[in-house]
């Protein structure tokens, strides 16, 4: 057991840095947890890393994975919240694309696998529905077959950045007789198929991320479904795990605390740093020791899955802890800018076509609407009490 | 990047789990703790023979060749059966100074004494004003002749009333508090002067007010250089600091399976308790404090050999994080056994008296995180 970085992982370090700067596009520099950009900024570095061949680092070797041990991955993960790399979005990469490696046939594989890998084409997830969150097993949008299509009928919601995407997977109905889990299919569905229409949900903060999309007698070629018909929430449930294992954001959140501190010294109390004030110093040093627990909790797992485990249900802890300290951070950043948090400068993810100089310090300006905006992550990926029944059932078996 | 155990490692896990299941019943224990010794030197010398005493010690002063992980996996099996045996002070902490700071002719003598069983050794380095601040001492070797005198009064030092041995911190020169004129010094507890007052913990161990008055030792019982030895006491107290971190994790998995368990068979309202969602969760709550603990204690077992601040750092982290870990997880398997938590007949209430203590040995949660504040 030890933490050291081999001789060939310090290479490897080295290499990864030097791409990263070489090839981060210069105009997203520092981007953080803001997502006031225009499709193609959150493509750019995807398509970038499609061509070098790192988009999807965890897939396996032959669908395009880069093979990297997780402590390669970790590096690279690292390395991109250095400079706060805007990251290819989960939607393909983490979602869907191994489900369809895993579930799907292969003229899906071949169909969708190139896309995502190099960012081309943008995918969104239909998951939620108005009177189906966490329960999302109770959904009733139906899907049902004509000849070769099922016709869609039904109402989603939350779904992220659906504006930009070019397709999207959706669970569907198509067995309304059987018991809620049992009747659903997993279905692929081109966002510009006749009958979709997607309306934005304006946020607390002020942005625009998420959408209600509409589902009103759409036809899709049954090709599209993946997997076997009426099995949709055996993949559902893989897809979630997924979803969690990255959901952690460690780098990210160390990237967060250094930033913290770095506020927390420019602000003042008493006529010294604020970092200085012990009350708040305390409060700093407890989320860096949650953050330095969850990051040997998420190397563990990394661990565990290299020995060939898949991501189980230790991924919700993950997502608690990982979600819990991200909100918690900006919290403390929230604290720290002081009077500066009332000041309305656009939300998180829209930037209002706004170029004004804002009121405050620079760093200031979107404490407040980043701290409203990450409310959603104890409540997204399934909300954290839904993680602690799964780890009930899953990990206690009660 | 490793998390794996050595096979060695794991074998050492499978002979301590067995000896424990053998050795460590609830009875058993209770029997042990209430006998007039309070310990069983029987089980000490069978600790020895699976070579479990010399196994952090180089093969080149006697020992087995392992490390700060090897005495993780040892106080973790400890912890799970709530061992009272006194390896801490005696293998982690003397055996510390003894590694870290021994000239060879010290090592030569009690090295070998340690690993066969037959030296126990005990740590008086509290005193009853200095709370944790190891240079806050009143205890002082003064220089007489060639040797030193000892005056002072040391508190709650764990397992004295076993031990053949002492190690004892004390001013030799500086004010009190002062980082410099800090000694540490290698005794056997029946020198002249030394005298103790005896009594039992609370998590069912023995300790000892320890006396010293004009304790006369040879200057061959200083360890390390005169009025230096801070430094070295906070290495080997970051190690004991580690190791006791995965003692409360052993102790911590134990209780908590046993809650789960309690849940389990317990029926009110005519069903298992542990259906009812507002204990599931509490009890999701203890299983994810106690995988951060287990984290947390990696991470500080795994920066011992680190640069200082980095050590220390990792260090207080994790007896902060361990330290809450281990008021929750006590508190709440106590309330989810309801009434029958709060008796001696069961196991649950003396996990919650071991966890407690923990708390309060090298320094607490709020000593920890002002350190890593500190060092940040």
């Amino acid at each position: 057991m030890n933490l050291e970085f081999t001789p060939e992982e310090q290479a490897f370090r080295e290499e990864v840095r030097t791409f990263i700067a070489e090839n981060y596009p210069k105009h997203l520099a520092d981007f953080g947890m803001r997502e006031d950009m225009v499709r193609e900024d959150f493509l750019a570095w995807h398509k970038v890393l499609g061509q070098k061949g790192w988009s999807v680092p965890a897939w396996p070797v032959e669908y395009g994975g880069t093979g990297w041990t997780p402590t390669q991955r970790y590096i690279w993960s690292e390395e991109n919240a250095r400079v706060n790399a805007l990251m290819p979005l989960p939607f393909g990469v983490s979602m869907v694309g191994p489900v369809i490696y895993t579930f799907g046939n292969e003229e899906q594989k071949a169909r969708h696998l190139p896309g995502i890998r190099s960012g081309e084409v943008w995918w969104c997830q239909g998951y939620s529905e108005p009177g189906a969150g966490s329960d999302l097993a109770s959904l009733k949008t139906t899907a049902v077959r004509d000849g070769d299509h099922y016709v869609i009928n039904g109402q989603k919601t939350w779904t992220t950045l659906a504006q930009h995407a070019d397709w999207g997977f959706f669970l569907c109905r198509t067995d309304p007789t059987a018991k809620a889990q049992e009747g659903i299919s997993f279905i692929l569905i081109d966002m510009k198929t006749p009958g979709v229409e997607v309306k934005p949900i304006k946020l607390l903060d002020g942005g625009y991320e998420v959408n209600e999309t509409w589902l009103t007698d759409v036809r899709v070629p049954v090709e599209n479904l993946v997997g076997v018909e009426n099995k949709g929430w055996t993949y559902a449930k893989f897809l979630l795990a997924h979803e969690r294992s990255g959901i952690a954001g460690v780098a990210r959140s160390k990237r967060g605390v250094e930033k913290l501190r770095e506020i927390a010294t420019h602000e003042t109390l008493d006529g010294a740093p604020l970092i200085k004030d012990f009350d708040f110093a305390k409060k700093v040093s407890q989320l860096e020791i949650d953050l330095a627990a969850l990051e040997i909790t998420e190397l563990r797992t990394l661990a565990g899955e290299q020995a060939g485990k898949g991501p189980g249900p230790e991924s919700s802890i993950l997502k608690i802890k990982g979600t819990e300290i991200q909100q918690r951070l900006t919290e403390l950043t929230l604290e720290a800018v002081g009077t500066y948090s009332a000041p309305y400068m656009g939300g998180v993810s829209n930037d209002n076509g706004s170029n004004e100089h804002p009121v405050g310090p620079d760093y200031a300006a979107h404490a407040a609407a980043t701290y409203f905006n990450m409310r959603k992550t104890s409540i997204y990926g399934g909300s954290n009490e839904i993680q602690r029944n799964i780890i009930t059932k899953m990990i206690l078996g009660l | 990047m490793d998390f794996n155990f050595t096979e060695e490692q794991g074998m050492v896990r499978d002979g301590l789990s067995r000896l424990v299941r053998e050795q460590y019943g609830f009875e058993q224990r209770r029997k042990a703790i209430a006998s007039s010794e309070g310990w069983r030197p029987e089980v000490w010398a069978q600790l020895a023979e699976l070579g479990i005493l010399g196994m952090p010690f180089s093969e080149a002063d006697g020992g087995f060749g392992g490390g700060a992980v090897d005495a993780m996996v040892i106080m973790e099996e400890f912890g799970k059966g709530l061992v009272i045996e006194p390896f801490l002070p005696t293998v982690v902490c003397a055996g510390g100074f003894l590694k870290h700071g021994g000239t060879a002719a010290q090592k030569e003598e009690h090295i070998g004494g340690i690993v066969a069983g037959s030296c126990v050794f005990a740590f008086a380095y509290a005193e009853p004003k200095g709370r944790y601040d190891y240079a806050d001492l009143e205890t002082t070797a003064k220089k007489d002749g060639a040797g030193y005198v000892l005056n002072g009064h040391k508190a709650v030092v764990i397992g004295a009333p076993w031990a053949s041995h002492l190690i004892v911190t004390a001013r030799t020169g500086g004010e009190r508090r002062d980082r410099s004129g800090v000694s540490v010094f290698v005794l056997a507890k029946d020198t002249a002067g030394v005298t103790t007052r005896d009594y039992v913990t609370v998590d069912g161990r023995r300790a000892s007010e320890v006396y010293f008055e004009n304790v006369s030792v040879p200057a061959e019982a200083l360890i390390g250089a005169e009025g230096e030895g801070l430094a070295l006491i906070e290495l080997v107290t970051d190690e004991a600091i580690a190791a006791l971190c995965a003692e409360a994790c052993g102790a911590m998995k134990v209780a908590h399976a046993m809650t789960v368990e309690y849940s389990r068979q317990r029926k009110q309202f005519g069903v298992p308790i542990g259906s009812f969602q507002v204990l599931q969760h509490r009890m999701v709550d203890m299983y994810t404090a106690y995988e951060q603990a287990v984290s947390l204690t990696y991470l500080a077992t795994l920066r011992l050999g680190s640069d200082e601040v980095e050590r220390k750092k990792a260090v207080s982290a994790a007896k902060v994080g361990v330290g809450q870990a281990a008021r929750l997880i006590g508190q709440e398997a106590v309330q989810i056994h309801g009434g029958n938590g709060v008796t001696d007949e069961y196991a649950i209430g003396h996990y919650f008296k071991r966890l407690t203590i923990f708390d309060s040995e090298f320094g607490n949660v709020d000593h920890h995180l002002k350190r890593h504040v500190a060092l940040s």
